[in-house]
Protein backbone atom coordinates (compact mmCIF):
# COMPACT_ATOMS: atom_id res chain seq x y z
CA UNK A 1 0.00 0.00 0.00
CA UNK A 2 1.38 3.38 -0.99
CA UNK A 3 2.09 5.96 1.66
CA UNK A 4 -0.81 8.44 1.98
CA UNK A 5 -0.01 12.10 2.73
CA UNK A 6 -1.71 15.46 2.83
CA UNK A 7 0.22 17.72 0.48
CA UNK A 8 -0.51 20.62 2.81
CA UNK A 9 1.03 18.77 5.76
CA UNK A 10 4.17 18.39 3.71
CA UNK A 11 3.97 22.06 2.73
CA UNK A 12 3.71 23.20 6.36
CA UNK A 13 6.66 21.03 7.38
CA UNK A 14 8.73 22.26 4.45
CA UNK A 15 8.02 25.84 5.48
CA UNK A 16 9.37 25.08 8.94
CA UNK A 17 12.45 23.54 7.34
CA UNK A 18 12.98 26.67 5.23
CA UNK A 19 12.27 28.92 8.19
CA UNK A 20 15.11 27.29 10.08
CA UNK A 21 17.38 27.63 7.09
CA UNK A 22 17.00 31.39 6.67
CA UNK A 23 15.41 34.33 8.42
CA UNK A 24 14.40 35.73 5.04
CA UNK A 25 11.45 33.36 4.75
CA UNK A 26 8.17 35.05 5.66
CA UNK A 27 4.76 33.39 5.55
CA UNK A 28 1.39 35.04 5.02
CA UNK A 29 -2.09 33.61 5.30
CA UNK A 30 -5.67 34.84 5.20
CA UNK A 31 -7.45 33.16 8.09
CA UNK A 32 -6.92 29.62 6.81
CA UNK A 33 -3.61 28.83 8.45
CA UNK A 34 -4.99 25.73 10.13
CA UNK A 35 -6.21 24.35 6.82
CA UNK A 36 -3.26 25.41 4.67
CA UNK A 37 -0.90 24.27 7.47
CA UNK A 38 1.03 27.53 7.51
CA UNK A 39 0.14 27.36 11.20
CA UNK A 40 3.07 24.96 11.60
CA UNK A 41 5.40 27.79 10.56
CA UNK A 42 3.50 30.32 12.66
CA UNK A 43 3.99 28.20 15.77
CA UNK A 44 7.76 28.24 15.41
CA UNK A 45 8.33 31.64 13.79
CA UNK A 46 5.56 33.86 15.11
CA UNK A 47 7.27 37.13 14.21
CA UNK A 48 7.71 36.07 10.59
CA UNK A 49 4.12 34.97 10.14
CA UNK A 50 1.40 37.41 9.17
CA UNK A 51 -2.24 36.46 9.33
CA UNK A 52 -4.10 39.10 7.33
CA UNK A 53 -7.54 37.83 8.20
CA UNK A 54 -10.19 37.33 5.54
CA UNK A 55 -8.52 39.79 3.18
CA UNK A 56 -6.75 38.05 0.33
CA UNK A 57 -6.18 41.18 -1.73
CA UNK A 58 -4.35 42.82 1.13
CA UNK A 59 -2.37 39.65 1.77
CA UNK A 60 -1.15 39.45 -1.82
CA UNK A 61 -0.19 43.11 -2.15
CA UNK A 62 1.44 43.17 1.30
CA UNK A 63 3.38 40.05 0.30
CA UNK A 64 4.65 42.06 -2.66
CA UNK A 65 5.79 44.82 -0.32
CA UNK A 66 7.61 42.34 1.91
CA UNK A 67 9.25 40.71 -1.10
CA UNK A 68 10.40 44.09 -2.43
CA UNK A 69 12.45 44.37 0.77
CA UNK A 70 14.26 41.08 0.19
CA UNK A 71 11.93 38.60 1.85
CA UNK A 72 11.01 35.26 0.28
CA UNK A 73 7.30 35.32 0.88
CA UNK A 74 5.03 32.29 0.94
CA UNK A 75 1.39 33.38 0.72
CA UNK A 76 -1.31 30.81 1.25
CA UNK A 77 -5.05 30.44 1.20
CA UNK A 78 -7.50 28.23 -0.69
CA UNK A 79 -6.90 28.08 -4.44
CA UNK A 80 -10.26 29.69 -5.14
CA UNK A 81 -9.34 32.87 -3.25
CA UNK A 82 -5.63 32.90 -4.04
CA UNK A 83 -6.37 32.91 -7.74
CA UNK A 84 -9.83 34.43 -7.98
CA UNK A 85 -10.15 36.97 -5.21
CA UNK A 86 -6.77 38.56 -5.63
CA UNK A 87 -5.99 38.12 -9.31
CA UNK A 88 -5.39 41.81 -9.98
CA UNK A 89 -3.00 42.05 -7.02
CA UNK A 90 -1.19 38.93 -8.22
CA UNK A 91 -0.97 40.23 -11.76
CA UNK A 92 -0.28 43.92 -11.37
CA UNK A 93 1.63 44.05 -8.12
CA UNK A 94 3.39 40.70 -7.73
CA UNK A 95 3.99 39.45 -11.27
CA UNK A 96 4.44 42.74 -13.12
CA UNK A 97 7.03 43.67 -10.52
CA UNK A 98 8.57 40.19 -10.80
CA UNK A 99 8.61 39.83 -7.02
CA UNK A 100 9.64 36.84 -4.99
CA UNK A 101 6.21 35.77 -3.81
CA UNK A 102 5.39 32.08 -3.74
CA UNK A 103 1.64 31.57 -3.73
CA UNK A 104 0.94 28.13 -2.37
CA UNK A 105 -2.76 27.50 -2.80
CA UNK A 106 -4.45 24.55 -1.14
CA UNK A 107 -7.89 22.97 -1.55
CA UNK A 108 -7.80 23.11 -5.33
CA UNK A 109 -10.16 21.20 -7.58
CA UNK A 110 -13.40 19.36 -6.93
CA UNK A 111 -11.90 16.99 -4.33
CA UNK A 112 -12.45 19.82 -1.87
CA UNK A 113 -15.65 17.81 -1.60
CA UNK A 114 -18.55 18.72 0.72
CA UNK A 115 -17.89 22.49 0.66
CA UNK A 116 -19.19 22.54 -2.89
CA UNK A 117 -18.65 24.63 -6.00
CA UNK A 118 -17.91 27.97 -4.35
CA UNK A 119 -14.75 26.47 -2.85
CA UNK A 120 -13.72 24.22 -5.73
CA UNK A 121 -11.23 26.09 -7.90
CA UNK A 122 -11.22 24.60 -11.37
CA UNK A 123 -10.01 27.65 -13.29
CA UNK A 124 -6.96 28.60 -11.24
CA UNK A 125 -4.31 27.02 -13.46
CA UNK A 126 -5.79 28.85 -16.44
CA UNK A 127 -5.82 32.30 -14.88
CA UNK A 128 -2.47 31.98 -13.14
CA UNK A 129 -0.69 30.58 -16.17
CA UNK A 130 -1.92 33.47 -18.31
CA UNK A 131 0.12 35.98 -16.29
CA UNK A 132 3.61 36.84 -17.58
CA UNK A 133 6.49 36.04 -15.16
CA UNK A 134 4.40 33.46 -13.32
CA UNK A 135 5.60 29.87 -12.87
CA UNK A 136 2.84 27.32 -12.24
CA UNK A 137 3.37 23.98 -10.49
CA UNK A 138 0.92 21.20 -9.63
CA UNK A 139 2.69 18.55 -7.56
CA UNK A 140 1.24 15.04 -7.70
CA UNK A 141 1.85 13.87 -4.16
CA UNK A 142 3.37 14.68 -0.77
CA UNK A 143 7.06 14.19 -1.56
CA UNK A 144 6.81 16.11 -4.81
CA UNK A 145 5.18 18.97 -2.89
CA UNK A 146 8.31 19.31 -0.77
CA UNK A 147 10.56 19.25 -3.82
CA UNK A 148 8.44 21.85 -5.62
CA UNK A 149 8.35 24.17 -2.61
CA UNK A 150 12.13 23.94 -2.27
CA UNK A 151 12.56 24.66 -5.97
CA UNK A 152 10.29 27.70 -5.68
CA UNK A 153 12.30 28.91 -2.69
CA UNK A 154 15.54 28.61 -4.64
CA UNK A 155 14.24 30.21 -7.84
CA UNK A 156 13.64 33.97 -7.87
CA UNK A 157 10.26 35.26 -9.05
CA UNK A 158 6.57 34.60 -8.55
CA UNK A 159 5.23 31.05 -8.30
CA UNK A 160 1.79 29.50 -8.05
CA UNK A 161 1.86 26.04 -6.47
CA UNK A 162 -1.44 24.19 -6.44
CA UNK A 163 -2.20 21.65 -3.73
CA UNK A 164 -5.22 19.55 -2.86
CA UNK A 165 -7.21 19.08 0.30
CA UNK A 166 -7.35 15.31 0.59
CA UNK A 167 -4.69 12.74 1.38
CA UNK A 168 -2.99 11.41 -1.72
CA UNK A 169 -0.91 8.30 -2.34
CA UNK A 170 2.78 8.86 -2.93
CA UNK A 171 3.71 7.81 -6.43
CA UNK A 172 6.03 4.83 -6.55
CA UNK A 173 9.43 5.30 -8.21
CA UNK A 174 8.73 8.91 -9.15
CA UNK A 175 11.76 10.72 -10.57
CA UNK A 176 12.72 13.73 -8.49
CA UNK A 177 11.00 17.03 -9.36
CA UNK A 178 12.92 19.24 -11.73
CA UNK A 179 11.53 22.68 -12.41
CA UNK A 180 10.22 22.98 -15.96
CA UNK A 181 10.62 19.27 -16.67
CA UNK A 182 8.10 16.52 -17.16
CA UNK A 183 8.96 13.14 -15.70
CA UNK A 184 8.61 9.88 -17.57
CA UNK A 185 6.89 7.45 -15.20
CA UNK A 186 6.44 4.70 -17.73
CA UNK A 187 7.68 4.07 -21.28
CA UNK A 188 5.14 3.20 -23.96
CA UNK A 189 4.60 3.38 -27.71
CA UNK A 190 0.85 3.45 -28.40
CA UNK A 191 -0.56 6.34 -26.44
CA UNK A 192 0.79 8.99 -24.04
CA UNK A 193 -0.97 9.96 -20.84
CA UNK A 194 0.06 13.36 -19.50
CA UNK A 195 -1.17 14.20 -16.00
CA UNK A 196 -0.66 16.46 -13.04
CA UNK A 197 -1.82 16.46 -9.42
CA UNK A 198 -4.06 13.65 -8.24
CA UNK A 199 -4.64 12.54 -11.83
CA UNK A 200 -1.12 11.12 -12.05
CA UNK A 201 -2.17 8.20 -9.88
CA UNK A 202 -5.27 7.66 -12.04
CA UNK A 203 -3.17 7.76 -15.18
CA UNK A 204 -0.87 5.07 -13.82
CA UNK A 205 -3.86 2.91 -12.96
CA UNK A 206 -5.27 3.46 -16.44
CA UNK A 207 -1.95 2.48 -17.98
CA UNK A 208 -2.02 -0.81 -16.07
CA UNK A 209 -5.59 -1.46 -17.24
CA UNK A 210 -4.72 -0.69 -20.84
CA UNK A 211 -1.69 -2.97 -20.68
CA UNK A 212 -4.08 -5.88 -20.11
CA UNK A 213 -5.37 -5.20 -23.62
CA UNK A 214 -1.83 -5.08 -24.97
CA UNK A 215 -1.88 -1.31 -25.28
CA UNK A 216 1.54 0.19 -24.59
CA UNK A 217 1.09 3.38 -22.59
CA UNK A 218 3.56 6.11 -21.89
CA UNK A 219 2.87 8.07 -18.70
CA UNK A 220 4.25 11.53 -18.12
CA UNK A 221 3.96 13.36 -14.82
CA UNK A 222 3.85 17.05 -15.74
CA UNK A 223 4.14 19.02 -12.49
CA UNK A 224 5.36 22.24 -14.09
CA UNK A 225 2.52 23.59 -16.19
CA UNK A 226 4.45 26.74 -16.95
CA UNK A 227 7.04 26.76 -18.38
CA UNK A 228 5.91 23.56 -20.08
CA UNK A 229 8.42 20.84 -20.99
CA UNK A 230 8.16 20.91 -24.76
CA UNK A 231 10.87 18.31 -25.38
CA UNK A 232 9.19 15.50 -23.52
CA UNK A 233 5.98 16.22 -25.46
CA UNK A 234 7.81 16.37 -28.81
CA UNK A 235 9.38 13.00 -28.16
CA UNK A 236 6.05 11.50 -27.16
CA UNK A 237 4.42 12.99 -30.26
CA UNK A 238 7.01 11.25 -32.43
CA UNK A 239 6.91 7.94 -30.62
CA UNK A 240 3.21 7.47 -29.78
CA UNK A 241 -0.07 7.91 -31.65
CA UNK A 242 -1.74 10.51 -29.45
CA UNK A 243 -2.29 12.06 -26.04
CA UNK A 244 -4.78 11.88 -23.23
CA UNK A 245 -4.21 14.79 -20.86
CA UNK A 246 -5.62 14.42 -17.35
CA UNK A 247 -6.19 17.13 -14.74
CA UNK A 248 -8.53 17.98 -11.90
CA UNK A 249 -9.31 21.34 -13.48
CA UNK A 250 -11.46 22.77 -16.21
CA UNK A 251 -10.59 21.54 -19.69
CA UNK A 252 -10.37 25.23 -20.55
CA UNK A 253 -6.98 26.77 -19.97
CA UNK A 254 -5.24 24.21 -17.81
CA UNK A 255 -2.65 21.52 -18.45
CA UNK A 256 -4.56 20.06 -21.39
CA UNK A 257 -4.80 23.48 -23.01
CA UNK A 258 -1.10 24.09 -22.46
CA UNK A 259 -0.23 20.71 -23.99
CA UNK A 260 -2.61 21.31 -26.90
CA UNK A 261 -1.12 24.73 -27.57
CA UNK A 262 2.38 23.33 -27.76
CA UNK A 263 1.47 20.27 -29.77
CA UNK A 264 -0.75 21.97 -32.31
CA UNK A 265 1.84 24.61 -32.97
CA UNK A 266 4.90 22.39 -33.22
CA UNK A 267 4.06 18.69 -33.15
CA UNK A 268 0.43 18.16 -34.22
CA UNK A 269 -1.04 15.05 -32.64
CA UNK A 270 -4.49 13.80 -31.62
CA UNK A 271 -5.42 14.80 -28.08
CA UNK A 272 -8.24 14.02 -25.67
CA UNK A 273 -8.83 16.16 -22.58
CA UNK A 274 -9.83 14.65 -19.26
CA UNK A 275 -11.07 17.45 -17.02
CA UNK A 276 -14.12 19.35 -15.85
CA UNK A 277 -16.18 20.29 -18.89
CA UNK A 278 -17.70 23.75 -18.53
CA UNK A 279 -19.50 22.97 -15.28
CA UNK A 280 -19.29 24.06 -11.69
CA UNK A 281 -18.54 21.49 -9.02
CA UNK A 282 -20.92 20.46 -6.25
CA UNK A 283 -21.00 18.96 -2.78
CA UNK A 284 -20.18 15.31 -2.33
CA UNK A 285 -17.45 12.94 -1.37
CA UNK A 286 -14.33 12.75 -3.49
CA UNK A 287 -15.10 9.40 -5.06
CA UNK A 288 -18.57 10.38 -6.15
CA UNK A 289 -17.36 13.69 -7.53
CA UNK A 290 -14.47 12.21 -9.47
CA UNK A 291 -16.89 9.74 -11.05
CA UNK A 292 -19.52 12.39 -11.83
CA UNK A 293 -16.96 14.67 -13.48
CA UNK A 294 -15.34 11.79 -15.37
CA UNK A 295 -11.96 12.07 -13.73
CA UNK A 296 -11.34 8.39 -13.06
CA UNK A 297 -9.10 5.64 -14.32
CA UNK A 298 -12.05 4.24 -16.29
CA UNK A 299 -12.57 7.56 -18.08
CA UNK A 300 -8.91 7.69 -19.05
CA UNK A 301 -9.02 4.07 -20.29
CA UNK A 302 -12.08 4.83 -22.41
CA UNK A 303 -10.52 7.95 -23.86
CA UNK A 304 -7.28 6.20 -24.72
CA UNK A 305 -9.15 3.39 -26.43
CA UNK A 306 -11.28 5.76 -28.47
CA UNK A 307 -8.21 7.74 -29.45
CA UNK A 308 -6.54 4.58 -30.77
CA UNK A 309 -9.66 3.18 -32.42
CA UNK B 1 12.62 70.41 13.32
CA UNK B 2 10.72 73.26 11.76
CA UNK B 3 11.83 74.66 8.45
CA UNK B 4 12.97 78.24 8.24
CA UNK B 5 11.38 80.58 5.76
CA UNK B 6 14.36 80.36 3.41
CA UNK B 7 14.06 76.56 3.17
CA UNK B 8 10.32 76.84 2.67
CA UNK B 9 10.88 79.27 -0.17
CA UNK B 10 13.37 76.85 -1.70
CA UNK B 11 10.84 74.02 -1.57
CA UNK B 12 8.15 76.23 -3.09
CA UNK B 13 10.49 77.19 -5.91
CA UNK B 14 11.35 73.55 -6.47
CA UNK B 15 7.66 72.63 -6.58
CA UNK B 16 7.13 75.30 -9.21
CA UNK B 17 9.92 73.77 -11.32
CA UNK B 18 8.37 70.32 -10.88
CA UNK B 19 5.02 71.67 -12.09
CA UNK B 20 6.70 73.12 -15.15
CA UNK B 21 8.23 69.75 -15.94
CA UNK B 22 4.91 67.96 -15.41
CA UNK B 23 3.14 70.16 -17.94
CA UNK B 24 6.04 69.91 -20.38
CA UNK B 25 6.29 66.14 -20.22
CA UNK B 26 2.54 65.61 -20.52
CA UNK B 27 2.29 68.00 -23.46
CA UNK B 28 5.02 66.05 -25.24
CA UNK B 29 3.54 62.68 -24.29
CA UNK B 30 0.13 63.75 -25.59
CA UNK B 31 -1.62 61.76 -22.88
CA UNK B 32 -1.46 61.28 -19.12
CA UNK B 33 -2.84 62.75 -15.91
CA UNK B 34 -2.05 66.39 -15.14
CA UNK B 35 -4.77 67.07 -12.53
CA UNK B 36 -3.59 64.73 -9.80
CA UNK B 37 0.07 65.21 -10.67
CA UNK B 38 -0.25 68.92 -10.02
CA UNK B 39 -2.32 68.45 -6.87
CA UNK B 40 0.31 66.15 -5.34
CA UNK B 41 3.39 68.13 -6.42
CA UNK B 42 3.91 69.99 -3.14
CA UNK B 43 3.57 66.80 -1.10
CA UNK B 44 6.09 64.93 -3.27
CA UNK B 45 8.51 67.84 -3.32
CA UNK B 46 8.45 68.13 0.45
CA UNK B 47 8.92 64.38 0.88
CA UNK B 48 11.88 64.01 -1.43
CA UNK B 49 13.60 67.32 -0.61
CA UNK B 50 12.97 67.68 3.10
CA UNK B 51 11.63 64.52 4.68
CA UNK B 52 12.81 61.22 3.24
CA UNK B 53 16.17 59.60 3.83
CA UNK B 54 17.28 58.43 0.41
CA UNK B 55 20.18 58.38 -1.99
CA UNK B 56 19.55 58.85 -5.72
CA UNK B 57 23.00 57.35 -6.44
CA UNK B 58 22.01 54.17 -4.63
CA UNK B 59 18.29 53.54 -5.14
CA UNK B 60 18.47 50.12 -3.47
CA UNK B 61 20.25 51.34 -0.33
CA UNK B 62 18.72 49.00 2.30
CA UNK B 63 18.21 51.78 4.86
CA UNK B 64 16.36 54.15 2.54
CA UNK B 65 12.92 55.37 3.43
CA UNK B 66 10.42 53.77 1.07
CA UNK B 67 7.94 55.67 -1.05
CA UNK B 68 5.14 53.98 -2.93
CA UNK B 69 2.85 55.84 -5.31
CA UNK B 70 -0.42 54.00 -4.89
CA UNK B 71 -2.19 56.48 -7.17
CA UNK B 72 0.12 55.40 -9.97
CA UNK B 73 -1.46 57.58 -12.64
CA UNK B 74 0.13 60.65 -11.01
CA UNK B 75 3.60 59.36 -11.85
CA UNK B 76 4.52 62.44 -13.94
CA UNK B 77 4.96 64.34 -10.67
CA UNK B 78 7.05 61.54 -9.18
CA UNK B 79 9.10 61.16 -12.37
CA UNK B 80 9.88 64.88 -12.39
CA UNK B 81 10.99 64.74 -8.74
CA UNK B 82 13.10 61.62 -9.30
CA UNK B 83 14.74 63.15 -12.38
CA UNK B 84 15.47 66.37 -10.53
CA UNK B 85 17.01 64.33 -7.74
CA UNK B 86 19.22 62.47 -10.21
CA UNK B 87 17.68 58.99 -10.17
CA UNK B 88 17.81 59.06 -13.97
CA UNK B 89 18.59 61.52 -16.74
CA UNK B 90 16.14 64.37 -17.19
CA UNK B 91 15.95 63.56 -20.92
CA UNK B 92 13.91 60.52 -20.01
CA UNK B 93 11.04 62.81 -19.02
CA UNK B 94 10.52 63.87 -22.61
CA UNK B 95 10.03 60.24 -23.70
CA UNK B 96 7.27 59.57 -21.18
CA UNK B 97 4.74 57.01 -22.48
CA UNK B 98 6.60 56.54 -25.78
CA UNK B 99 7.54 53.15 -27.17
CA UNK B 100 10.78 51.88 -25.65
CA UNK B 101 10.83 54.51 -22.91
CA UNK B 102 12.07 54.14 -19.35
CA UNK B 103 9.09 56.03 -17.95
CA UNK B 104 5.99 53.95 -18.47
CA UNK B 105 2.47 55.35 -18.38
CA UNK B 106 2.18 54.00 -14.85
CA UNK B 107 5.12 53.25 -12.52
CA UNK B 108 7.18 50.21 -13.34
CA UNK B 109 9.88 48.64 -11.21
CA UNK B 110 12.76 48.98 -13.65
CA UNK B 111 12.65 52.75 -13.26
CA UNK B 112 15.26 53.79 -10.68
CA UNK B 113 13.43 55.03 -7.59
CA UNK B 114 10.31 52.94 -8.19
CA UNK B 115 9.98 50.18 -5.61
CA UNK B 116 6.97 48.23 -6.90
CA UNK B 117 4.69 48.64 -9.91
CA UNK B 118 1.42 50.49 -9.42
CA UNK B 119 -1.44 51.73 -11.54
CA UNK B 120 -4.29 49.44 -10.64
CA UNK B 121 -5.77 51.43 -7.78
CA UNK B 122 -6.26 50.34 -4.21
CA UNK B 123 -3.26 48.05 -3.81
CA UNK B 124 -0.53 50.45 -2.78
CA UNK B 125 -1.32 50.82 0.89
CA UNK B 126 -0.98 47.05 1.23
CA UNK B 127 2.37 47.18 -0.56
CA UNK B 128 3.54 49.92 1.78
CA UNK B 129 2.31 47.92 4.76
CA UNK B 130 4.43 44.99 3.56
CA UNK B 131 7.46 47.28 3.37
CA UNK B 132 6.84 48.57 6.88
CA UNK B 133 6.51 45.02 8.22
CA UNK B 134 9.81 44.13 6.54
CA UNK B 135 11.46 47.05 8.35
CA UNK B 136 10.22 45.67 11.65
CA UNK B 137 11.52 42.18 10.85
CA UNK B 138 14.92 43.57 9.87
CA UNK B 139 14.99 45.92 12.88
CA UNK B 140 15.55 48.84 10.55
CA UNK B 141 14.37 52.35 11.26
CA UNK B 142 13.39 53.35 7.75
CA UNK B 143 9.91 54.74 7.26
CA UNK B 144 7.45 53.94 4.48
CA UNK B 145 5.38 56.61 2.78
CA UNK B 146 2.43 55.94 0.53
CA UNK B 147 0.49 58.45 -1.55
CA UNK B 148 -3.20 57.68 -2.04
CA UNK B 149 -5.84 59.34 -4.16
CA UNK B 150 -9.23 60.35 -2.82
CA UNK B 151 -11.19 58.44 -5.44
CA UNK B 152 -8.84 55.56 -4.76
CA UNK B 153 -10.14 55.04 -1.24
CA UNK B 154 -13.35 53.79 -2.81
CA UNK B 155 -11.42 50.55 -3.39
CA UNK B 156 -12.12 47.92 -0.75
CA UNK B 157 -8.49 46.82 -0.69
CA UNK B 158 -7.57 50.17 0.89
CA UNK B 159 -9.67 49.41 3.95
CA UNK B 160 -8.29 45.90 4.23
CA UNK B 161 -4.85 47.49 4.40
CA UNK B 162 -6.04 50.21 6.78
CA UNK B 163 -7.37 47.57 9.17
CA UNK B 164 -4.19 45.51 8.98
CA UNK B 165 -1.78 48.43 9.45
CA UNK B 166 -3.58 49.41 12.64
CA UNK B 167 -3.67 45.79 13.77
CA UNK B 168 0.08 45.56 13.33
CA UNK B 169 0.57 48.97 14.99
CA UNK B 170 2.67 50.05 12.03
CA UNK B 171 3.88 53.41 13.29
CA UNK B 172 6.64 53.38 10.68
CA UNK B 173 3.98 53.75 7.98
CA UNK B 174 2.66 57.11 6.84
CA UNK B 175 -0.04 57.49 4.20
CA UNK B 176 -0.82 60.77 2.50
CA UNK B 177 -4.19 61.26 0.89
CA UNK B 178 -4.22 63.73 -1.98
CA UNK B 179 -7.71 65.08 -1.37
CA UNK B 180 -8.40 67.11 -4.49
CA UNK B 181 -12.09 66.22 -4.60
CA UNK B 182 -12.29 64.99 -8.17
CA UNK B 183 -12.12 61.65 -9.93
CA UNK B 184 -12.49 60.74 -13.61
CA UNK B 185 -16.26 60.80 -13.66
CA UNK B 186 -16.63 64.01 -11.68
CA UNK B 187 -16.74 65.27 -8.13
CA UNK B 188 -15.96 62.60 -5.55
CA UNK B 189 -18.99 63.73 -3.56
CA UNK B 190 -21.21 62.99 -6.55
CA UNK B 191 -19.59 59.80 -7.83
CA UNK B 192 -19.22 58.02 -4.48
CA UNK B 193 -19.08 59.96 -1.25
CA UNK B 194 -16.09 59.18 0.97
CA UNK B 195 -16.73 61.52 3.90
CA UNK B 196 -16.34 61.62 6.82
CA UNK B 197 -12.80 60.75 5.85
CA UNK B 198 -10.72 61.57 8.93
CA UNK B 199 -13.29 59.87 11.14
CA UNK B 200 -13.17 56.77 8.97
CA UNK B 201 -9.40 56.49 9.33
CA UNK B 202 -9.53 57.23 13.05
CA UNK B 203 -12.16 54.59 13.56
CA UNK B 204 -9.87 52.16 11.75
CA UNK B 205 -7.18 52.91 14.33
CA UNK B 206 -5.08 55.48 12.49
CA UNK B 207 -3.78 58.83 13.62
CA UNK B 208 -5.28 61.27 11.12
CA UNK B 209 -4.10 64.78 10.37
CA UNK B 210 -5.88 67.24 8.11
CA UNK B 211 -3.79 69.89 6.39
CA UNK B 212 -3.62 72.25 3.47
CA UNK B 213 -1.74 70.17 0.92
CA UNK B 214 -0.26 73.24 -0.76
CA UNK B 215 1.16 74.84 2.35
CA UNK B 216 4.77 73.68 2.43
CA UNK B 217 5.29 74.50 6.10
CA UNK B 218 2.12 72.61 7.03
CA UNK B 219 3.09 69.61 4.92
CA UNK B 220 6.51 69.45 6.50
CA UNK B 221 5.13 69.84 9.99
CA UNK B 222 2.64 67.03 9.38
CA UNK B 223 5.42 64.64 8.39
CA UNK B 224 7.35 65.64 11.51
CA UNK B 225 4.29 64.97 13.65
CA UNK B 226 3.73 61.58 11.97
CA UNK B 227 7.25 60.52 12.91
CA UNK B 228 6.44 61.02 16.57
CA UNK B 229 3.21 59.01 16.59
CA UNK B 230 3.76 55.63 18.20
CA UNK B 231 1.80 52.39 18.06
CA UNK B 232 -0.39 53.45 15.15
CA UNK B 233 0.02 54.40 11.51
CA UNK B 234 -0.56 57.99 10.44
CA UNK B 235 -2.53 59.37 7.53
CA UNK B 236 -2.10 62.94 6.39
CA UNK B 237 -5.27 64.03 4.67
CA UNK B 238 -3.99 66.80 2.46
CA UNK B 239 -6.68 69.09 1.05
CA UNK B 240 -5.50 69.98 -2.42
CA UNK B 241 -6.64 71.54 -5.65
CA UNK B 242 -6.76 69.36 -8.71
CA UNK B 243 -4.57 70.91 -11.39
CA UNK B 244 -3.00 73.27 -8.82
CA UNK B 245 -0.83 76.01 -10.31
CA UNK B 246 -2.38 76.19 -13.75
CA UNK B 247 -5.54 78.30 -13.56
CA UNK B 248 -7.45 76.67 -16.39
CA UNK B 249 -6.72 73.20 -15.05
CA UNK B 250 -7.71 73.92 -11.47
CA UNK B 251 -10.80 71.99 -10.44
CA UNK B 252 -11.48 71.05 -14.06
CA UNK B 253 -12.29 67.38 -14.14
CA UNK B 254 -11.41 67.10 -17.82
CA UNK B 255 -7.76 67.48 -16.87
CA UNK B 256 -7.84 64.39 -14.69
CA UNK B 257 -6.67 62.39 -17.65
CA UNK B 258 -6.11 64.73 -20.59
CA UNK B 259 -2.78 66.16 -21.61
CA UNK B 260 -2.49 69.88 -22.40
CA UNK B 261 -2.46 70.94 -26.04
CA UNK B 262 0.39 73.04 -27.43
CA UNK B 263 -1.49 76.28 -26.71
CA UNK B 264 -2.49 75.14 -23.27
CA UNK B 265 1.13 74.21 -22.60
CA UNK B 266 2.32 77.69 -23.62
CA UNK B 267 -0.30 79.36 -21.47
CA UNK B 268 0.61 77.14 -18.50
CA UNK B 269 4.30 78.00 -18.92
CA UNK B 270 3.44 81.66 -18.70
CA UNK B 271 1.38 81.16 -15.57
CA UNK B 272 4.14 79.13 -13.96
CA UNK B 273 6.59 81.91 -14.68
CA UNK B 274 8.43 80.04 -17.38
CA UNK B 275 8.89 82.16 -20.52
Amino acid sequence: MAEMLYQRDVYGKTLVELGRRTADVVVCDADLSGSTRTALFAREFASRFFNFGVAEQNMMAASAGLASCGKVVFASTFAMFASGRAWDQVRNTICYSGLNVKIVATHAGITVGPDGASHQAIEDIAIMRAIPNMTVIVPCDGPETREAVLAAFETPGPFYIRLGRAKVPSIDKRPEFRLGKGALLQEGSDVTLVACGIMVQEALKAAAELAKNKISVRVINMPTIKPLDENILAEAARQTKGFVVCEEHSVTGGLASAVAETLSEKHPAPIVRIGVKNRFGQSGDETALLAEYQLTCADIVRSAQSLLA
Amino acid sequence: MLLDSRKIKELEDKAREIRVMIVQMLARAGSGHPGGSLSSTDILTCLYYAVMRHNPKDPSWPDRDRFHLSKGHCCPALYAVLAEQGYFAKDELWKLRKFGCLLQGHPERHTPGIEVCSGSLGQGLSVALGMSLAARLDRKDYRTYCLLGDGEVQEGNIWEAAMAAAHYKSDNLCAILDYNGFQIDGRVTEVMAIEPLAEKWRSFGWYALEIDGHNMAAIHKAFATAKKIKEKPTIIIAKTIKGKGVSFMENVVDFHGRAPSRDEHDLAMKELGES
